[in-house]
């Protein structure tokens, strides 16, 4: 008689040195090959759905750009036009035109984060500091604008909070032509590596049907040769205005993935270059002063795909259900999809290929023994004072005061 | 596809439906009871074909509401189908995971929150609680405050 055999199962996680995120893979193997994987999530659960009926319709945008550090510019983007859409507000034209520059900027420091993270994890570091290196411009053009680095918290409900000052776009302009030689750069360095085809190509292959039956978004999908991009698909913003193309690869496997992202942003640095030639004139927000009761979707598509926002509103000022959804939701359980048939050693890169973001930005002190030597003011006022003086240099107005707001 | 067309296909579940709202031309909400959404479901992903997008389970008044949210890509319509769960002692509704793998995790999320039951979903385990987590306790209720 046949007996049964529980087969080896290997844990990675919930915390390893791969992500900096809590995780947690169960694969079982049979030898080297992984026949089944089990993901476990929300070991950084915070509540923000349930937190965010509890706010006020104007203070929700700064929460959710708190769900992801790095898609800080998608989740407060499709909030507030989920609550525009129940309001049937139209926003000035230069917010518009805003909106999308951040969100392009948001995309070209994703893209390349991923691009060093994906050379890290297959142990080819020079790609990661290349790539890293010529994300940092972008992080300080994003804190030129918006006063951070991340979680920009730049949009309301009826425009943006600050707006781009006409000083600074030559300056933007110059860093996007760096931008875009050295991304051009990169990219050909990855794409003609022979050592990086032998590696990726056909490795973790997600197949177009798979990429529909688990509804994939972003470059997973784009990846897998499903050449969806809410971008076109629903234009909001400004992108109907502009020209642009959604790239797109067939083969599905982590390459395709690398291709899409890489292309992307250059497709980035084109859109934001024409939005700031267009850039209208006029005011960035009009002031929305109730709510309606109703119900409204927002749509934004942020570096890892498509973010989707649900408002309900009573009539209140605080939303009485408010569902957020982001991408990697969707994206991670097409593990089931595309880990098993591989070897372990190629499961890290396939992981790491549909860019998880478990969602986590944490409070920060710097503790030296037991004596704390920054708490939260302290780096508040420091990164208030950097901000100052960066705007300064480029002779740019001082940021507004949160109580000109 | 346009919308014209994906409109016409709609009507074709009509009869399983309480109610078609339009509010915009790239917003459709269909509106059905708990028993009906399966097959309402399985219609808009298999037949229509629509991509899903996601869930969302609201605690209302006097029923919990299940909203499957879908898009139609070449037209950027949002499709949204409302089941009301009448039976707040025992909410339950019949799964859409077995035909539809990407509910899976959603699903289980809405059975953690809200404490719904969804009957014959294939791995019906926590996702968001922690495993101590007391049972019976549900977050997303409206009883439970912030």
């Amino acid at each position: 008689m046949k007996k049964s055999v529980r087969k080896p199962v290997l844990a990675v996680g919930p915390f390893h040195p791969l992500q900096e995120e809590m995780e947690f893979f169960q694969l079982t193997v049979d030898g080297e090959i992984v026949t089944d994987i089990d993901v476990r999530i929300s070991y950084n659960h915070r509540g923000i759905e349930k937190i965010s009926e509890s706010l006020q319709f104007d203070q929700v945008p700064f929460l959710v750009s708190r769900i992801c550090g790095i898609c800080s510019a998608s989740h407060p983007l499709a909030y507030v036009q989920a609550v525009e859409e129940i309001a049937g507000v139209t926003i000035p034209d230069r917010a518009r035109y805003v909106r999308t520059i951040i969100a392009e900027f948001e995309r070209i420091h994703s893209h390349l984060l991923w691009a060093g993270l994906a050379g890290h994890f297959i142990g080819y570091d020079t790609v990661f500091m290349w790539a890293w290196k010529y994300r940092e411009p972008v992080l300080d053009l994003l804190e030129e604008i918006t006063g951070n680095r991340n979680n920009y918290g730049n949009v309301r409900v009826g425009g943006c909070r600050e707006d781009i000052p006409d000083e600074l776009i030559p300056k933007i302009l110059v860093e996007l032509d760096q931008i875009e030689k050295k991304t051009e750069m990169l990219t050909k360095a990855v794409l003609d590596d022979p050592v990086l085809h032998a590696r990726l190509k056909g490795v973790g292959t997600l197949k177009r049907q798979d990429a529909i039956s688990y509804a994939v978004t972003g470059p997973t999908a784009r990846g897998s040769g499903v050449a969806i991009d809410v971008r076109a698909d629903e234009p909001y913003a400004a992108y109907a205005d502009l020209d642009w193309n959604v790239i797109s690869q067939p083969e599905g496997d982590v390459f395709a993935k690398a291709v899409v992202r890489l292309l992307e942003v250059l497709e980035a640095v084109k859109i934001i270059r024409q939005a700031l030639k267009k850039l209208p004139d006029g005011p960035v927000v009009i002031e929305v002063k109730e709510i309606p009761p109703g119900e409204g979707v927002g749509r934004a598509e942020a570096p890892r795909g498509e973010t989707f926002h649900y408002v309900r509103s009573d009539g209140g000022n605080r939303p009485v259900r408010h569902k957020a959804r982001a991408p990697s939701y969707v994206n991670v359980p097409s593990f089931k999809a595309s880990c098993i048939g591989q070897h372990i050693a190629d499961v890290t890169i396939t992981l790491a290929a549909v860019d998880p973001c478990y969602s986590c930005t944490e409070r920060l002190a710097v503790v030296d023994g037991n004596k704390v030597v920054f708490d939260y003011d302290a780096l508040l006022k420091l990164s208030r004072r950097k901000t100052a003086e960066l705007r300064k240099d480029a002779g740019v107005p001082e940021l507004l005061k949160m109580e000109d707001l | 596809m346009n919308q014209q067309q994906l409109n016409n296909k709609l009507e074709k579940i009509k009869a399983k439906l309480l109610a078609i709202e339009r509010p915009a031309d790239n917003r459709i909400y269909l509106s059905c009871e708990a028993e009906n959404s399966y097959a309402v479901n399985k219609f808009l992903f298999e037949d229509v074909p629509l991509r899903f997008v996601i869930s969302t389970g609201i605690d209302s008044d006097d029923c919990f509401e299940i909203l499957y949210h879908y898009a139609y890509d070449p037209t950027g319509c949002v499709v949204t189908v409302k089941a009301f769960i009448r039976d707040r002692e025992n909410p339950a509704i019949e799964s859409i995971t077995p035909f539809l793998p990407a509910a899976e995790w959603i699903e289980r999320e809405m059975h953690d929150l809200l404490g719904i039951d969804f009957k014959n979903h294939p791995n019906l385990k926590r996702l968001i609680l922690a495993d101590d987590w007391p049972e019976g306790v549900y977050p997303l209720r409206k009883e439970i405050k912030k």
